[in-house]
């Protein structure tokens, strides 16, 4: 008889530790064949991706602060996808808590206060959970859809920053490039060593972490949005109120954004420019389903997408390979890994002769 | 003669279950053949590998003498095996005459197929018409439809998936009369049933199914209920025990001129609906489905908050503007038709399933879960009411229908609910579990809650009301004693004929 | 050229690549399907169109080209969401990020090289009637194939069986296995269907449109696209409006300048988004109105009993 598939009566507990690893090992064979076949030697193009770049001291620096912004953004759009709240536009929300952010540090009075820190901290996060708050409101109240709200917020995110850096925030001795003027040192994050970019806001990932964990894991408000996700129907049932959830699902997913937008401009980069961001509010939706939704695994998801990044720049430096094999090497790994959660729970072989009886 | 169907030794075998083990049986032409047994016994799995919708692991089918390889539903059509879904294979979007057209070979000629349509229909007395969309049916009608499609195509084998669920004891003696009217033609009938008296009054012979096994062949109409019933639950069948009804002086629950729209597309409206339940009593509301029991139910839950507050009326307090989890923190507990998905979250633990509306048992301390609490809650529902399951971790989705219901009743019970709604409490649950439910149901009631049930199943109101309500078309009947009423008086108003005064001077009526 | 000919004819060509990608994914979404990853499929269709023109291969097979290979990036989505069943946000996702990268990497060779654009038709007679010929028969061909795809798409959606299949098994899959189509098949030639319809669209974007490769080039209109079918209410003809309605919103903001508009750039590259905003709350609202098309079983996973 040939092979079967069926539906496991209880998901497989095993397969949800093995099929993650399953899909990194299909990963790198299809990439390592890929590389062959565009004339790369397979073994040294990923030791070149995903070894050479954590042997420096800057390496790993590198690695946890491109990490930091990846979890913290996937902690929150975990959050919400739990319960079927869909922000994909945690791009827009960065954005816009990185304008916001750098507007109090650039403006405030007293460009020396220690509070000038914490202050943009709360813009930063008062920026996103805003910029959350149109489709929030409108999914909430107006039964719009908020996938495409938030997309369209972040394009419009991208051209308010446009228009800023280029326009009347642009540094007037910045030779004309659309950046802003550099913001003050007591806007910035302190490094652990100045001869690394990576700084003290890792903690505020460090802290999101655990506190999502608990959130999901141990709070009740967790678990009412867990139930709206799982099955709208039984939380209506019960009394859980799906507005709620909308709510908290994109202000926690948009106030954290906004968070790593600020640590953005108050760390690696110094300033508000065009490029605030490197795809981060996007990648950060690969890394919550890599992560599988839990804390924990967003972690391990977060790193492996840095180190996607990484891998990314450093094979195009030392092998001449495009930058957008790190976004194909993404989707790709997103792909076996969605389609591997299958094994969880079906399982595929010969059927098994049950014993009579019900 | 060769018989027109034959199976010989069918199995098939799902994870953990074997639904059908070695079934053999035969029907010859122009025979009505009942298939018995309970719920899961295995007919309807038996009955989608007749018609080719699933695949049989062994065994092989034989029909008019012909061997039959695996096969599907279009090739059971060209042989001339049709089957009418007990939840039927209609699509509500689109017309009547669209609908048959799936299942017709040929060029897509709606205004001739209508044609052919309306012939059928009135040649065996099954007024349709075939331009009107579905989701504008009534379930009676509906049916209609799906017979209508089967014998456009002139079968040889008609498949009836327990086709009376759905319709009024009138109509059930009007769908006989067409089953015999195709028999006599040569048309063999499989009959799928767990319902004794029909299969006595129908049908020629008898295969009888329990645990996927066949345990035995009958003529029905010269055996007994009794020995029927032995053959299909494997004993006799379990009873109840009522205590005496003691009521309460107020209504727990009460609902005073209840009127929604119909402004959903696939709804009814509820046309100025009133009735009390007192404490101590079980109310039974009765009716075929899709007359409004879905949004009656969903209105006194609290899924759908009323529009005014005093329509509905708990302990005394107006509650119809409030959602499910305030109607709850007053003492309402509601056990719903659809487990999965809305009763129970599928794939969550049993012990978060019992936290869905267990959490106000002290489940949950500032804002915190406290899972041992849970667990234990989980636990101990699973041990009362013999709920059989892989532990309090097992996810709601692996459970059987009878034991997820047994948890979920259990769950709502152990709430001690002032007023409990149940909703078709033993759809689809095995002879054990069903009636453990009904004896549960009658305890709380004899404890002094209040109970309603609705049910489409008008033996099971019979046997725990003590008094019963129709719905008809989203009206309410007025109540009447169990005592003073029969099947026949409660069936005639599911039709929506009988005017209210014919019922009134039985006595029964509402105090 | 006066500038409301200007206007009219830059709308209708502004809404040409949203059509073809809202009309695919309309056939999809009425099967039950809901497929995300229509940004990513343009981007790939587009990048496609231009490789195979850079390489000096006739625009049609270009075209064409680029449509196999919308195609063949939907069924990233396809394998996922019907075979694995996948969640088919996440498997829409995937593919719109994933054909993001893809594109970037099959355009990297010839970015912002312009090729030959695709010219307009030039119709014997038609073209020269005064007025109206400049308005309705100045067009590129795939213009008029969006038009006749649009016709063909309502004749088969509401006039053929295989239509009629279609929408039935967006209301239940369950019901149509029951009576025996082969829903995970038909689905999956559906999506296909979508994907080369995507494919198309962007192709139009970077044959037609820019005459260039440019990463990212379609700039959120994959995702416009899938507003227009909610806005659509999953009907073809309104499908048209709303597609027109965007390519308007994309004028004005070429045309903001010979108006008299005096707003920065931004702020009006901004409005076709806000747009979509303002019409998907203005829609959403009504929902019995959007409950009459809609697809009762879009996006859940569905598997066969056997």
């Amino acid at each position: 008889m040939s092979l079967q598939i069926e539906r496991r009566a209880e998901p497989s507990s095993l397969m949800r530790v093995a099929a993650p690893l399953i899909a990194t090992l299909l990963t790198l064979v299809v990439s390592s064949i890929m590389f062959a076949l565009i004339g790369h030697n397979p073994l040294d193009t990923l030791f070149a991706f995903f070894v050479a770049p954590l042997l420096s001291m800057n390496g790993l620096s590198e690695w946890l602060l491109k990490a930091s912004p990846l979890i913290l953004i996937a902690c929150g759009l975990a959050i919400g996808f739990r319960a079927n709240v869909w922000n994909i536009g945690a791009e827009g929300q960065l954005v816009v808590g990185a304008i916001a952010a750098s507007g109090v540090g650039l403006f405030y009075p007293d460009p020396e206060s220690p509070l000038l820190l914490p202050l943009m901290f709360l813009a930063g996060m008062a920026g996103g959970m805003a910029w959350a708050a149109v489709p929030a409101f409108l999914r909430a109240r107006m039964n719009t859809n908020e996938i495409l709200v938030t997309l369209m917020m972040t394009y419009i995110a991208t051209l308010l920053l446009s228009l800023l850096v280029h326009g009347p925030w642009r540094d007037p001795d910045g030779f004309n490039y659309p950046q802003t003027a550099l913001l003050p040192n007591a806007a910035m994050f302190s490094y652990f060593d100045a001869t690394y970019r990576l700084n003290t806001s890792i903690f505020i990932t460090v802290i999101a972490v655990v506190a999502m964990w608990f959130f999901t894991e141990r709070s009740f408000f967790g678990y009412k949005m867990s139930v709206g996700g799982a099955a709208p129907l039984a939380a209506r049932y019960a009394g859980f109120k799906e507005s709620g959830s909308v709510w908290l699902g994109l202000l926690i997913s948009g106030g954290v954004a906004g968070i790593a937008g600020m640590a953005e401009a108050s760390g690696p980069l110094g300033q508000l420019s065009a490029q605030i961001s490197p795809g981060y509010g996007f990648a950060a939706i690969i890394v919550a389903f890599i992560g599988r939704l839990n804390a924990f695994g967003i972690v391990l998801g977060g790193l492996l997408l840095s180190l996607l990044y990484l891998g990314g720049e450093a094979v195009q430096l030392s092998m001449g390979l495009p930058s957008a094999v790190t976004s194909i090497f993404q989707g790709m790994l997103l792909f076996f890994l969605l389609a591997s959660d299958f094994l969880i729970f079906y399982r595929i072989g010969r059927p098994v002769a049950a014993q009579g009886g019900t | 003669m060769n018989p027109r169907l034959e199976l010989r030794d069918i199995s098939k075998r799902y994870p953990g279950v074997v639904a059908n083990d070695q079934v053999s049986l035969s029907v010859m032409p122009g025979e009505i053949h009942a298939v018995l047994g309970e719920n899961g016994a295995g007919k309807s799995t038996l009955m989608k590998i007749i018609y080719g919708a699933i695949g049989a692991d062994e065994g092989e089918m034989v029909f008019d003498g012909t061997p039959i390889a695996a096969h599907g539903p279009a090739v059971s059509r060209a042989l001339g095996i049709e089957m009418v879904y007990q939840h039927f294979a209609l699509f509500e979007s689109v017309s009547v005459v669209e609908n048959i057209a799936l299942c017709v070979s040929g060029p897509f000629d709606l205004a001739g197929l209508s044609v052919q349509v309306r012939d059928v229909s009135e040649k065996y007395g099954l007024p349709i018409d075939p331009h009107r969309l579905v989701h504008d049916l009534s379930v009676g009608e509906r049916q209609r439809v799906e017979i209508v499609r089967c014998l456009l195509q002139d079968p040889k084998l008609l498949i009836l998936d327990e086709p009376t669920s759905v319709l009024t004891p009138q109509a059930v003696a009007k769908l006989f009369e067409t089953l015999r009217q195709l028999a006599s033609e040569g048309c063999s009938l499989l009959y799928i049933s767990h319902k004794l008296d029909e299969v006595q009054a129908l049908c020629d012979t008898a295969t009888v199914l329990r645990n996927g096994r066949v345990t035995g062949t009958a003529e029905p109409k010269k055996s007994t209920p009794t020995k029927l019933a032995r053959m299909m639950v494997g004993a006799d069948l379990p009873e109840t025990h009522h205590g005496k009804a003691i009521t309460s002086g107020k209504p727990k629950l009460s609902v005073k001129g209840l009127m929604t729209s119909a402004d959903d597309q696939f709804g009814i409206g509820l046309k100025n609906i009133s009735f009390d339940v007192f404490g101590g009593e079980i109310v039974g509301i009765a009716g075929v489905s899709g007359n409004g029991q879905a949004e009656l139910v969903s209105c006194l839950s609290g899924e759908t908050p009323t529009k005014t507050a005093h329509v509905i009326t708990l302990d005394g307090a107006d509650v119809g503007q409030m959602d499910a989890g305030h109607r709850r923190r007053l003492g309402l507990a509601f056990v719903p038709e659809e487990r999965l998905g809305r009763g129970a979250v599928p794939p969550h633990h049993l012990s978060d399933n019992a936290m869905l509306t267990g959490h106000r048992l002290g489940m949950v301390k500032n804002g915190m879960i406290n899972r041992g609490a849970a667990n234990a809650y989980a636990s101990d529902i699973m041990q009362k009411y013999n709920v059989k399951a892989n532990g309090h971790e097992a996810v709601a989705s692996s459970l059987s229908g009878g034991n997820l219901q047994k948890f979920i009743v259990g769950r709502e019970i152990e709430l001690a609910p002032h007023v409990l709604i149940v909703s078709q409490p033993t759809w689809g649950v095995d002879v054990g579990a069903a009636a453990f439910v009904r004896q549960a149901l009658i305890d709380l009631s004899r404890s002094g809650a209040a109970v309603l049930v609705v049910s489409e199943e008008l033996d099971e109101l019979f046997e725990i009301c003590d008094r019963l309500l129709v719905i008809c078309q989203g009206e309410i009947s007025p109540s009447v004693d169990r005592a003073d009423t029969d099947v026949e008086e409660i069936g005639l108003l599911m039709t929506g004929l009988n005017t209210p005064s014919s019922v009134a001077p039985s006595g029964g009526i509402s105090r | 050229m006066d500038l409301f000919t200007a206007i009219f004819t830059g709308t209708i060509i502004a809404a040409t690549p949203l059509i073809f990608a809202a009309l695919g994914e309309l056939v999809v979404e009425k099967s039950g399907v809901l497929n995300l990853g229509i940004e990513g499929m343009m981007l790939v269709g587009a990048a496609v169109g231009v490789w195979v023109s850079y390489v000096g291969l006739p625009l049609p097979l270009a075209i064409l080209c680029a449509a196999v290979a919308g195609a063949l990036a939907s069924l990233v989505f396809g394998v996922l969401a019907l075979t694995f069943l996948t969640n088919q946000y996440a498997a829409g996702l995937a593919l719109a990020i994933f054909g993001t990268g893809v594109s970037a990497y099959i355009g990297k060779g010839f970015g912002s090289t312009p090729i030959d654009a695709l010219k307009p038709l030039v119709i014997p007679f038609l073209t020269d009637i005064p007025v109206l010929g400049p308005l309705l028969f100045n067009y590129d061909p795939l213009v008029y194939l969006s038009f006749i795809l649009f016709g063909l798409i309502s004749w088969f959606l509401y006039k053929t069986k295989a239509g009629l299949i279609v929408r039935t098994i967006g209301e239940s899959p369950d019901a149509a296995h029951a009576i025996g189509y082969p829903v995970i098949k038909i689905r999956y030639l559906v999506v296909l269907f979508g994907g080369a319809m995507a494919g198309l669209g962007g192709a139009y974007l970077s044959i037609a449109y820019t005459p260039l490769w440019v990463e990212n080039m379609t700039a959120g209109k994959g995702w416009i696209s899938l507003a227009l079918v909610v806005f659509a209410a999953w009907r073809p003809a309104r499908v048209l409006f709303g597609a027109w309605l965007f390519g308007g919103m994309t004028i004005l903001q070429l045309q903001g300048q010979a108006l008299g508009l005096a707003l920065p750039s931004e702020v009006l590259s901004s409005l076709p988004y806000i747009a979509t905003i303002v019409v998907l709350v203005i829609i959403s609202r009504n929902r019995q109105f959007l409950a009459l098309n809609f697809p009762t079983s879009l996006a859940k996973p569905f598997r066969p009993a056997r």
